[in-house]
């Protein structure tokens, strides 16, 4: 079964949600989920952007109030 | 019986912590209501930030290090014998003698350490400057470099997040000062889509080395590094050459708390205004410990700390709670070797740096002498 981290980095100016996220990708298994909150609207864009890159997967971005939660799933 | 606090941990944080307590503490030092116990993995105290001088010989290394037992109040009990394990439900700290330390309040302050053996063949390829030996090694191959391709590589997570834009721009001017740089080239890679994770810093980095002809790749993290062939690699599939290849390894927290289960990464889960652990009334964290997504630097430290030591004495005194921690970071930018600037910034605030100036390089090296003040809590 996967496990989903979650990293609360609403108002975080450095290191940064995405700096955040890929170092947390390193600490867990492929199959785990890893949630971020994020209060920057650039998240959205530069998280996906990233996850595409390394091919891991975005699994879903969701608007909640005052922040954004995006979940990433290792791939690999 | 006195209250018992315990400290493990004695670099910039655990130390101001232990200073800023004595002070505020003084009556029950005195009267014995309250004892303070620091848990140490040495007895020397350095100053980590200067050892970005090191590689270029701007430091001398007997500077940067003080016994730690003259920084420390002499009313707090210190004692060099590092943490093995934490217990949080039998509030007991085990060291690797074997004796077994219990506490009221726990004051987790083990920080962070770089870990160039988590990806192949960094350790063998890479220079770095982020300890002692490494700054050392650093140097001797700056002394033989005759010209070539610089790679300056960053890892994620990192310490001192400025440092490594710091070292492309001293880098830059010791290559011009040995007449070297027409037969060099500087290539900085970085985890993110810019050139730092700050907004500001990333534009204002990007025109210094648009103006000075410094290379970048963006969307770089490490999978490889080739000592033979002299390649590093990314996970996003780009390979550099290199003939010197100067790295910000990864970092992790320290192997006490993954054995002690307090936390993924060595980092312990941290609430971010009051920096008690998760789930816990009676432990704090403090400095690149903590899980919180801040930068891991030397001022956070110093502000977490003085929190701390607000809110325990608070505690004790008053039974009261006394403030939160707003999530402020000051960091100075060292744009060359004659000139700096500074970025500060909060849970709340963005960044937003200054012109890089003559006066702001001169203050951070004064700063680098007014540290031990800090270290004392007088500053």
């Amino acid at each position: 079964m996967s496990v989903k981290q979650k990293i609360d980095a609403r108002g975080a100016f450095c290191p940064g949600p995405l700096m955040e996220l890929i170092a947390m990708l390193k600490l867990v298994e492929v199959g785990d989920e890893v949630e971020v909150w994020s209060s920057d609207k650039g998240s959205v864009k530069d998280i996906p952007e990233w996850v595409n890159k390394v091919r891991h997967e975005t699994v879903g971005i969701t608007q909640q109030e005052g922040y954004w939660s995006i979940v990433v799933r290792k791939a690999k | 019986m006195a209250k018992n606090i315990l400290i493990v941990g004695g670099g910039l944080a655990g130390t101001i912590v232990a200073n800023g307590l004595c002070r505020q503490l003084r009556e029950e030092l005195w009267s014995g209501s309250v004892a303070i116990n620091m848990l140490s993995a040495t007895d020397t105290h350095m100053y980590q930030p200067g050892l970005l001088y090191v590689p270029f010989g701007r430091v001398r290394e007997a500077e940067l290090f003080r016994d730690q037992r003259k920084v420390l109040d002499r009313r707090v009990s210190f004692i060099v014998d590092p943490a093995k394990h934490i217990d949080i439900d039998k509030k007991a700290v085990t060291t690797q003698s074997g004796k077994t330390h219990s506490y009221d309040f726990l004051v987790i302050a083990t920080g962070s350490r770089i870990r160039p053996d988590a990806i192949p063949g960094m350790a063998e390829g890479g220079h770095w400057f982020y300890d002692l030996e490494g700054a050392r090694k650093m140097r001797e191959a700056l002394a033989k470099f005759s010209g070539g391709r610089v790679v300056v590589n960053v890892n994620v997570p990192h310490k001192c997040p400025v440092a490594p834009l710091e070292i492309v721009f001293m880098l830059r001017e010791h290559l011009a000062s040995r007449g070297m740089l027409d037969k060099s080239e500087i290539t900085y890679t970085y985890p993110i889509g810019r050139l730092h994770t700050l907004e500001p810093v990333a534009q204002w980095a990007s025109a210094e080395f648009q103006r000075h002809g410094i290379k970048s790749e963006i969307f770089f993290n490490t999978k490889s590094v080739d000592a033979q062939g002299r390649t590093v690699t990314s996970e996003e599939g780009t390979t550099l050459p290199y003939d010197l290849l100067v790295t910000i390894p990864p970092h992790s927290g320290q192997q006490v708390i993954l054995d002690s289960k307090l936390g993924i990464g060595g980092w312990v889960p941290t609430d971010r205004h009051t920096l008690l652990r998760e789930g816990s009334s009676n432990v704090f964290v403090v400095g690149d410990t903590t899980n919180l997504p801040i930068s891991k630097a030397g001022s956070t430290a110093h502000f977490e700390a003085d929190t701390i030591v607000d809110n325990l004495a608070s505690l004790i005194k008053e039974d009261q709670w006394a403030r939160h921690y707003d999530g402020k970071v000051f960091c100075f930018v060292e744009t060359g070797l004659n000139s700096g600037t500074y970025v500060w910034f909060n849970y709340t605030t963005p960044p937003n740096p200054g012109p890089p100036s003559q006066m702001v390089h001169w203050f951070k090296l004064a700063y680098n002498r007014l540290y031990w003040l800090s270290a004392r809590g007088l500053l």
